[in-house]
């Protein structure tokens, strides 16, 4: 399971400012409060600062990794900003995220294209959002297809299938969780990834429906997430789900965190 | 009893509230205070349940399905004298973004509250929007985006409605639009969501 936290947010109330002051040490403490909580890769935007989205990417990434020896995964639709990014960044990167959209498959693909960069596909194409599995896996297979043909290997390749709120529409959270199933069966050796705070959009108790909703997915092969890495809740469900779903050898990863008093809250 | 047709949107009730608008029309029952004190005061309180944190999505969802419903038995009726029309919204959002989902909801409670809405879909370009405005007469464009990268094309569309004079009110929505960002732009108003949304529009034209 990867896990990326998600919590250094320029549009996150908390954060916004703190990029904005280049308030180093705050940013510092969630990058290690994150990675001491288990994120594998620590998410850095800046999305809200148009026009200075690069500059402030490159500064998170220096900062983030200054503190914590891992990956950034980085988040931003310009290709320009995320090279800035990249220029500083040590280690692998993660990409977030390319799409079908055509603007942003042409300006992203070059990027990615014979690199070791992890990267996010999202299914989400010019038509419009994927409503079905069938939809959903459809724009996987071309995004795949595309990336692979221009040397990205399927084993860096985390499609996100695109969650979307089961308030508004009873059968998403079911379509999604069928994609899930087809995309990691059909792609042997590709990965899933996605955010999960859609799934409860327009409900009450959202942390709850979102930790169920991640077990479930699990259940079907998802493999990665972008989360709030100190959500203990979530964690320990996402532990005891790899290990039910068969995905922990002699359920050591359960015993280990176990021990650790991860299931004491 | 309009009492009743009130209720049966509350209580998200679509058939009830179908045979309630019928009987009440066969009984003679003025058709536009069955509208404007029964489905339309009906959904204002939806709103203020859902603004209040008592309703939540899919509650608002349903009743706004009773109550349109109840609309559609009541349109012919309507159509002879008051149309019943609060003025006409076109809605869509803007270029380069394909969300739709809050756009949708405020869509829905516009309608609810008896405004005709033209629904544009997404991706939806300065000129779509203006010729939409155009040929129904529009009162109110309304924006929304879901991307920081997407926020300016409504920033564009305002400016153009301001140079060309046109007389059509601009409102924005989205969650990464704030009020402050709606004032930066020019925007004549902001809906929080969906119950927001419609608070403003009636503000804007009862201006």
């Amino acid at each position: 399971m990867v896990i990326v936290g998600e919590l250094i947010n320029a549009s996150r109330k908390v954060i916004g400012p703190v990029i904005e002051a280049q308030d180093a040490e705050a940013i510092k403490k969630v990058a290690l409060d994150e990675h001491e909580a288990g994120a594998d890769y620590i998410d850095v935007n800046a999305g809200i600062f148009v026009g200075k989205e690069g500059d402030y990417l490159e500064w998170l990434v220096k900062t983030v990794q200054s503190a914590v020896d891992g990956p950034c995964c980085i988040d931003s639709p310009d290709p320009k900003a995320i090279e800035k990014a990249l220029a500083v960044h040590k280690g692998v990167a993660m990409i977030n995220s390319i799409s079908l959209e055509n603007a942003r498959y042409e300006a992203l693909l070059p990027l990615v294209a014979g690199t070791d960069l992890k990267i996010v596909a999202l299914c989400m194409s010019d038509e419009g959002m994927p409503q079905t599995a069938e939809a959903r896996v459809k724009i996987a297979d071309k995004l795949i297809e595309g990336l692979t043909r221009k040397n990205v290997p399927l084993e860096n390749i985390y499609v996100d299938p695109l969650v979307q709120p089961v308030s508004t529409d009873g059968r998403f959270g079911s379509e999604f969780l069928d994609a899930i199933q087809l995309i990691m069966t059909r792609f042997q050796g590709v990965h899933t990834m996605c955010g999960l705070s859609n799934i409860s959009f327009g409900l009450p108790g959202r942390k709850y429906l979102n930790t169920v909703f991640a077990t479930m997915a699990i259940s079907r092969g998802l493999d990665g997430l972008i989360i709030d890495p100190l959500d203990r809740n979530m964690m320990a469900g996402l532990i005891a789900a790899e290990t039910l779903a068969g995905r922990d050898d002699y359920c050591m990863r359960y015993l280990k965190a176990y021990r650790a008093n991860k299931f004491v809250f | 009893m309009i009492k009743d047709i009130y209720d049966a949107v509350i209580e998200m009730e679509q058939e009830r509230v179908e045979s309630l608008v019928k009987e009440e029309i066969a009984a003679g029952g003025d058709v536009s205070k069955i509208l404007n004190e029964g489905l339309i005061a009906a959904m204002d309180e939806v709103g203020r349940l859902f603004a209040e944190g008592e309703f939540f999505v899919p509650e608002m969802l349903q009743a706004a399905h009773a109550m349109k419903a109840g609309l559609d038995v009541l349109k012919p009726h309507l159509a002879k004298g008051d149309s019943g029309n609060k003025g006409t919204i076109v809605i869509g959002t803007v270029k380069g973004d394909l969300h739709d989902i809050g756009k949708n909801l405020v869509a829905m409670m516009l309608e609810g509250a008896g405004f005709q809405v033209i629904d544009l879909g997404v991706d939806v370009d300065a000129d779509k929007f203006l010729a939409a405005a155009a040929e129904k007469q529009a009162d109110i464009i309304c924006m929304s985006a879901l991307l920081t990268t997407t926020m300016p094309g409504m920033e564009a569309l305002i400016k153009t409605v301001r140079e060309q004079g046109l007389s059509y009110k601009t409102m924005v929505g989205g969650a990464p639009v704030t009020p402050a960002y709606a004032r930066k732009i020019g925007a004549d108003g902001y809906g929080e969501d969906a119950p927001g949304a419609v608070e403003t529009a009636r503000g804007l034209l009862s201006a």
